[in-house]
């Protein structure tokens, strides 16, 4: 690593594998170093990505207009019916309420919004200055629960307290809160009933792998939180397993409810094809019944029946190509290894904004020998590692596209805000046509002439 | 022409409403972002939480599709509670060593500003303790409550010149100052036109390379190209200032200053959008450096006004929307005006009452009724589209909202655009410019018109006896 400029401070939060330096393990969960231009967001940024997905609630944000503004209607998760979610709404703090404070009108904000819109619950995310400026978020926001009838709940985010993951917490506190405890007299269902945490319905990826559970045998209680409803998240005490897939986020949520409510988890993940039958036969293997076992390998074999031919082409077409990966959690850098290993590649650079020790551990024991391992990257360790890894292509969020694009690599977008699913046997045919797509566009030959000005 | 006042909304005042209802603008720290782009060599930091410059690095970013790179202290909680210059300075420190700018940009958060951290004295401290020249840093408060990202661009332009700009020689040189909706495309186009006219200029701030990089073999992090720091220092010596945007506030003008401190002649006029507007800055350059259009450029004035006759009754069946940025809508008034595409509602983020004079100033010349409504939200706009029947909306991509829920098709342009390609290559300044958003309503009017016709005189005339 000597050869590479790394910041003060950056040292233990980059390894290789196989090299002297992996034997100390990487640092995580750590502050951002000032002035690395981080790729992280905010406490803020966590709990709304985690809460936003609630189709049914009212989502206030207490602080000036760019937290907002910033997150209005960004993301790509898709709804059924509700849509109150998809409205941007901020309490817009000026000046004068920065130095008077900006309780009043917060109060006036949630009674107008609650007479308007009627919502089942409410959430009210505090932003930096409202921790500073001593609004008393939590009273404000049980008098207008009083008043209304409703939960209305504080979202203690303000952006400086941490990370993201900090954020996460936060918001799995309040789901957790929303949550009743089951009632003493127990209905016998005839199928088992399970809560899906950690799927935020991007593209309908949630409404994907509910249709397999579904012809499983299996029903799905609540989504958290992808096009979910504040009535389904109060019932979620009453159901036989949580299984996790984005375990970053809502790995927390899992623990509270096994620790509260003696719910088992199983941590799943459906991206990729291995990954999502295996995920789908441990979940048959939980409930331990032959006609799950037996449904759940029909819906496999149907499935993989039916993607597999074309998944092949692509495999051909990329067989040998090198891919960097540098995402927000843990569970999606280590699927993301699994999954091009399927359309045979391998991975030469692999980070995460929020990845936990846990995650790493096993980063580093699946990853091929050589490969970057970061925590927290910047554009300048992207950039470098990128290149000297020889990297084909780059699976990242909108930030980083420009930059793999001038470096003339080829890019997928990974980020909540896409298009497409690419969780389940769809989503992995998604994601093998997109690096195909990208990694196999001749535009690259065409950009990559050499051509000098004077040439022409 | 009548203008109507808004049904809930107190216009133009301070007021500020309880609530915004899906946001119209955004924060102060961004536009001091983009106006920093736009002078060469300048890094940016961020004195505040992580997340602040990391969401408006993915805004910029996803219009642009540039890399933007963006410092931040990364403000935590000990930080915010006994201070934050450590923080600071250790982010000055990292963005000199990994990116070595010639100029760092420090622009304030809400967060730094509500603890009372006083950057222009920390970046003074930084430089007395590393031995370093105050000329390299600019300094510029921008907390998200004080303003939207227009206002930020502004005050952080006004700073880059109050603390750059010396006195200076008087020379030939005019300063072309431009707001934030000019599209990397906009000031090259602006830079060519002045260059083939043989006029010396200094376009500040100058974007067009910064925001749009050409591809090229190796990467560099530092883009090229920027106002140059040393075109700055000699603002002062101009012959004049042109300053395009609305009328505003007019202490928070970069051109203001100029005026005052250096006695440079202060012109702010609308931007060229449109025949009238873009005539009026020519004739206002030939007075000042007494040179004319090239006969390339008349071209284009007569090829705009061609297009203007052949598209005049197709525009006169639009009626419009016109909101974001308080300089950008100003300049789409007069154009929508002038070829009959009358606003029915004009929107923007200003808070400043000489904006709405202005702006219902112009109204006059409409046909239509016309409410126009300052510092808003989409949820009043769209409201009041609907009420009044608009048909077109020209604005950033947010506005796909209108489209999504009011059915009122969106002429893209402005910043940001988010759902198309090519925002930073939208040029509709100038003659050709103008043309190109002539064109592009005119056709979104066609293709509604279009989709639509058969079905509509079906219903309307085909006897309902022989469906």
């Amino acid at each position: 690593m000597e050869d590479v400029l790394l910041l003060n401070g950056r040292e233990q939060f980059v390894r290789q594998k196989g090299e002297r330096h992996q034997t100390l393990p990487i640092s995580c969960g750590a502050e951002s170093v000032a002035g690395c231009v981080s790729q992280r967001a905010c406490v803020y940024c966590g709990a709304r990505v985690v809460l936003n997905p609630v189709a049914d609630a009212l989502h206030l944000v207490h602080g000036p207009i760019g937290c907002a503004s910033y997150t209005w209607d960004i993301r790509g998760s898709l709804n059924s019916g509700e849509s109150l979610y998809r409205e941007g709404f901020s309490t817009d703090l000026r000046e004068r309420d920065i130095i008077f404070g900006g309780e009043t009108k917060l109060a006036a904000a949630l009674d107008e919004l609650i007479v308007k819109y009627r919502p089942p619950v409410v959430f009210v995310y505090s932003t930096c200055v409202v921790g500073i400026i001593g609004d008393d978020l939590d009273a404000v926001c049980k008098a207008a629960a009083e008043k209304y009838g409703i939960p209305v709940l504080p979202v203690q985010s303000s952006g400086f307290v941490g990370s993201k993951s900090i954020g996460y917490q936060t918001a799995c506190d309040v789901l957790f809160n929303l949550i009743e405890p089951p009632k003493k007299t127990m209905i016998l269902r005839k199928r088992p009933v399970i809560n899906y945490l950690g799927d935020f319905n991007l593209a309908g990826e949630a409404w994907i792998v509910k249709s397999y559970l579904k012809k499983m045998g299996v029903d799905v209680n609540v989504v958290f939180t992808g096009d979910s409803r504040y009535e389904e998240i109060r019932r979620a005490a009453t159901a036989d397993l949580n299984i996790i897939q984005c375990a970053g986020s809502m790995f927390y949520l899992a623990q509270k409810l096994e620790d509260a409510y003696r719910i088992p988890f199983l941590q799943v993940s459906f991206l990729g094809v291995e990954d999502t039958a295996e995920s789908l036969r441990k979940i048959a293997r939980f409930f331990d019944e032959s006609a799950i076992i037996r449904k759940t390998e029909e819906v496999i074999a149907t499935e993989l029946h039916r993607v597999t031919p074309e998944i092949a082409q692509y495999r051909t077409a990329l067989a040998g190509k090198k891919a960097a990966v540098y995402v927000g959690g843990g569970f999606k850098a280590i699927s993301l290894i699994r999954q091009f290993r399927e359309i045979g590649m391998e991975v030469v650079m692999v980070g995460t904004q929020t990845g936990r020790r846990e995650d790493y551990e096993i980063i580093g024991d699946i990853a091929c020998d050589g490969t970057i391992i970061l925590d927290d990257a910047n554009p300048a360790e992207l950039e470098k590692f990128m290149l000297t890894q020889g990297a084909d292509l780059l699976v990242g969020g909108v930030k980083e596209r420009p930059l793999a694009y001038k470096l003339g690599i080829a890019f997928v977008d990974h980020n909540h805000d896409r298009k497409h699913p690419l969780a389940g046997f769809d989503g992995a045919v998604n994601f093998a046509r997109e690096v195909y797509t990208t990694v196999c566009s001749p535009v690259w030959s065409a950009v990559k002439g050499g051509v000098s000005r004077g040439d022409l | 022409m009548e203008i109507s006042e808004p049904v809930t909304q107190q216009s133009g005042t301070m007021q500020s409403r309880s609530i915004a209802e899906n946001p119209c603008n955004m924060c102060m720290p961004m536009g001091g972002i983009i106006a920093l782009k736009g002078v060469e060599g300048a890094m940016v930091i961020l004195h505040g939480s992580q997340g602040c410059s990391t969401y408006m690095r993915r805004h910029i970013a996803e219009h642009f599709d540039e890399p933007v790179d963006v410092g931040s202290s990364s403000l935590n909680e000990k930080g915010t509670i006994y201070g934050g210059s450590s923080q600071l300075k250790t982010a000055i420190d990292n963005i000199r060593k990994v990116y070595n700018p010639a100029v760092i940009g420090v622009l304030t958060t809400c967060l730094a500003e509500t603890t009372g951290e006083d950057v222009h004295r920390i970046v003074e401290e930084y430089c007395r303790e590393r031995g370093v020249s105050r000329e390299m840093f600019i300094t510029s408060s921008t907390p998200g409550y004080g303003g939207s990202h227009g206002d930020g661009y502004w005050y952080t332009l006004r700073s880059v010149v109050e603390q750059i700009t010396r006195p200076a020689a008087p020379h030939d040189g005019v300063n072309i100052i431009v707001p934030i909706t000019f599209s990397p495309a906009d000031v090259r186009a602006m830079k060519q036109t002045l260059t083939a006219m043989g006029v010396s200029f200094t376009i500040f701030p100058d974007i067009s390379e910064t925001m749009d990089r050409p591809y090229k073999t190796t990467y560099t992090k530092m883009p090229t190209g920027g106002t140059p720091v040393a075109e700055i220092r000699k603002m002062s010596g101009a012959k004049a200032t042109i300053e395009f945007g609305a009328p505003g506030e007019e202490k928070k003008f970069p051109g203001t200053y100029l005026k005052d401190t250096f006695g440079v002649p202060y012109h702010r006029i609308a931007s060229p959008i449109g025949l009238a507007q873009t005539d009026n800055f020519f004739a206002l350059l030939k007075t000042i450096t007494g040179k004319s259009m090239t006969a390339e450029t008349f071209a284009e004035r007569g090829r705009l006004m061609d297009a203007m006759i052949d598209g005049h009754k197709h525009a006169f069946a639009g009626r419009s929307t016109l909101f974001g940025d308080a300089d950008l809508v100003y300049a789409l008034a007069g154009f929508t005006i002038e070829i009959g595409m009358y606003p029915r509602v004009i929107a923007s983020d200003s808070r400043s009452k000489h904006w709405k004079e202005a702006v219902t100033a112009l109204a006059d010349g409409s046909l239509e009724p016309v409410t126009v409504l300052c510092d808003t939200d989409f949820a009043t706009v769209r409201r009041e589209s609907e009420t009044a029947g608009s048909n077109i909306a020209l604005g950033h991509s947010d506005g796909k909202y209108l489209e999504e829920h009011s059915g009122i098709p969106l002429v893209r342009l402005g910043f940001p655009i988010h759902d198309r390609i090519g925002g930073q290559r939208i040029c509709s300044v100038l003659y050709s410019g103008t043309n190109r958003l002539l064109d592009t309503c005119v056709n979104t009017l066609l293709e509604r018109k279009y989709r639509s016709y058969r079905k509509r005189m079906y219903d309307q005339y085909f006897p309902s006896s022989r469906r």
